[in-house]
């Protein structure tokens, strides 16, 4: 299922994060949130992989649980560091730090994700303080290094959060993230907030620096459009599980699960000839905490036959390392985005 | 070309718009909003004042609040005494003066106990959450189930009856003579503190609940910060803004405890002067000697008034929405 080689950064097997419901006055465990169900994927280095879906469907979880915000129920996190795969889900929180510097985040809320109270300074240079690496006038030098990466003129270095547009206040975010020199960046709708036209910039910035510093990233948004612009390969994601794995010029010409070709109908159309009708899907998300029997889309399915509501599909390999959970894979024509009229 | 020159466009717009922006931080700026309100100034001169007073009372008064003459007894006010006399001859502005002392320790120390421990508990209990959070706050509603004013009465019936007979040599007993040192003050500090954090716990607590989900909170986790560090750097500075404007409006509830225990005769010994126990002694003659009970009421307002107009000035300023 995994193509394990020497080239991934980070390999996620079977991975599963619950939440627990509690309800009543003792408390009583009713049930689970079952946020991520079994996911399993690898990055190699020095690609962007993204993870798209729509709200609610645990892709904001799946970065979560990498930093390990969360605890995952169950499955592997394997990080390649110096050769060796470690398993971030084994390692006790104390001992967590040294792949801190390694695996860092980019937020998506750029006026949430900044302490009002801190100058750009503190906030850029308490990952250098945290970690012991600079202090001082080195630390001075450093951040203003960083801010001039990301595009931010050095003279703001006493601002407050306050003074800056969204755009701007998502470069400091960025550069507070690149201060540890990380490998792995789970980037959690990191322009989802922002304007379009500031979209492209701070999408061009991390494609920059990706070239600059070798960085991997895990991209996770909802907009595929931007998702295809920066994505190697791409993971479609439906209420916790694994929907199709491909690079993303194949999902978007070829998608081989109907929720994939749903997605991309919603994808707006730039020209004139490129119209594909709009495929609206019946119904609401299901409940994560009571999912469907079977193919877990089924019920919002326009293909779905008797088989999709018994049988759980199987994580197939249709060539070409394009891999589908659907069982009807083989025998559908979907509509991706066709490019001639 | 043309996004080029909307990103130009976006570029220039950022950097008008920051130039254009004073180069403050947010507690220089709140303090510059509150200097531009007439009224918290006012209060806060008023309260300067009788902070003043109340350090240099033995200078300023011109008698000693126990120092009385019995011939002068309900002496109007005129030349010998400002403000007139009360039934043992003593004069009624030296003991207002004098009274402004407990007055004003009783409101500090109930502000300090609310904040430190109230901001520390409610930090803590918000921050963790979870059965920590459940255990920390059930203890705060039963506290809050007590009424408050039936619970300091009840503390200050016990700390004045059963501890003023505790042999002296136990821990009691210590307590006892603290209390006397402060002329009956000291049990009074215990009283509104035993109450007086539980608002606080509330409001702190709250805040954390909601700023441990920030990002920016999370960031910092994400960043190997331990959970102290966390809550020193980016919990604490983000809610005691608030908290500060909280107790400040508090701090005139504490003053009126402290008027309302003395004068139904719980608070301070006699012969501290303290604003309540004043009016409670001209009361009783107001109807013939209405200046003993309307000075000393007139100072108990007047301080409440300026702590209500500085803590809503500090509202004002603290509230980013206000900007």
């Amino acid at each position: 299922m995994i193509e394990s080689d020497n080239s991934n950064l980070l390999e996620v097997k079977n991975l599963k994060m619950y939440f627990p419901i509690y309800q009543g006055l003792l408390r009583r465990l009713v049930s689970h949130i079952r946020a991520v169900d079994g996911v399993s994927f690898f990055i190699r280095k020095g690609e962007t992989l993204g993870l798209v879906g729509e709200s609610g469907c645990g892709k904001t979880t799946v970065g979560r649980c990498i930093v390990r915000a969360y605890q995952p129920t169950n499955g592997e996190i394997l990080y390649r560091k110096d050769g060796k795969y470690v398993d971030l889900t084994k390692i006790p929180y104390k001992k967590l730090k040294i792949y801190r510097r390694d695996i860092q985040m980019i937020f998506q809320d750029p006026f949430s994700s900044l302490n009002p109270y801190m100058t750009v300074l503190d906030i850029v240079g308490e990952p250098l303080k945290v970690h012991k690496i600079a202090q001082g006038r080195e630390l001075k030098s450093q951040v203003k290094d960083l801010l001039s990466r990301v595009g931010l003129s050095v003279k703001y270095i006493s601002r407050y959060p306050n003074a800056f547009s969204g755009g701007q206040r998502q470069r400091i975010g960025i550069a507070r993230t690149l201060a540890l020199k990380p490998k792995l960046i789970i980037a959690d709708e990191p322009v989802s907030a922002l304007d379009v036209s500031i979209q492209a910039q701070v999408v061009n910035l991390m494609k920059d620096l990706q070239g600059e510093f070798g960085l991997t990233y895990l991209f996770i948004a909802h907009d595929l459009s931007i998702v295809e612009h920066v994505s190697d390969r791409v993971l479609v994601m439906y209420l916790g599980s694994m929907a199709e794995l491909v690079n993303s010029e194949e999902l978007y010409f070829h998608p081989l699960h109907p929720y994939t070709e749903a997605l991309l109908s919603a994808v707006p159309k730039f020209k004139p000839g490129m119209e594909t009708h709009r495929i609206l899907l019946p119904g609401e998300v299901p409940n994560p905490s009571n999912p469907p029997s079977g193919c877990k889309f089924h019920p919002r399915c326009r293909y779905a036959r008797e088989i999709c509501s018994k049988e759980v599909p199987k994580w197939r390999d249709m060539g070409n390392s394009h891999y589908v959970a659907c069982h009807l894979a083989d025998q559908l024509t979907l509509q991706g985005i066709t490019n001639n009229s | 070309m043309e996004v080029n020159l909307k990103e130009r466009d976006n570029e220039v717009k950022d950097k008008i718009m920051i130039d254009e922006r004073p180069e403050v931080n947010l507690w220089k700026d709140a303090f510059r909003r509150l200097l531009k309100n007439k009224m918290a100034i006012l209060g806060g001169i008023i309260i300067l004042v009788l902070l003043a007073l109340a350090i240099f009372a033995p200078y300023i008064a011109p008698y000693h609040y126990a120092e009385g003459s019995l011939l002068d007894n309900y002496a109007k006010p005129g030349t010998k005494y400002l403000l007139g006399a009360d039934f043992m001859g003593r004069d009624l502005l030296s003991r207002i003066i004098y009274g402004t002392r407990i007055s004003l320790s009783v409101g500090i120390v109930g502000a300090l106990t609310a904040f430190i421990i109230g901001v520390f508990y409610g930090v803590v209990s918000g921050y963790y959450g979870g059965k920590v959070d459940d255990i920390m706050m059930r203890f705060v509603d039963i506290m809050y189930g007590f009424p408050t004013l039936l619970l300091i009465i009840l503390l200050m019936v016990l700390f004045k009856s059963t501890f003023a007979i505790a042999t002296t040599g136990t821990f009691v007993g210590y307590l006892n003579v603290v209390d006397r040192a402060f002329g009956g003050l000291f049990f009074i500090f215990i009283g509104i503190g035993v109450t007086a954090w539980l608002e606080m716990a509330r409001i702190a607590r709250g805040m954390a609940l909601s700023l441990r989900e920030k990002e920016f909170v999370e960031a910092a986790r994400a960043t190997g910060n331990f959970n102290l560090q966390i809550i020193l750097k980016h919990v604490l500075p983000n809610l005691i803004g608030p908290c500060i404007v909280r107790v400040t409006l508090a701090i005139p509830g504490y003053i009126t405890f402290e008027a309302f225990l003395s004068f139904i005769g719980l608070g301070v010994n006699p012969p501290t002067p303290s604003w309540g126990m004043m009016i409670s002694e001209g009361y009783k003659a107001i109807r013939s000697y209405p200046h003993l009970a309307i000075y000393p009421g007139l100072a108990l307002a007047i301080s409440m008034m300026a702590f209500n107009f500085l803590g809503d000035g500090l509202r004002d300023a603290l509230d980013p929405r206000m900007k």
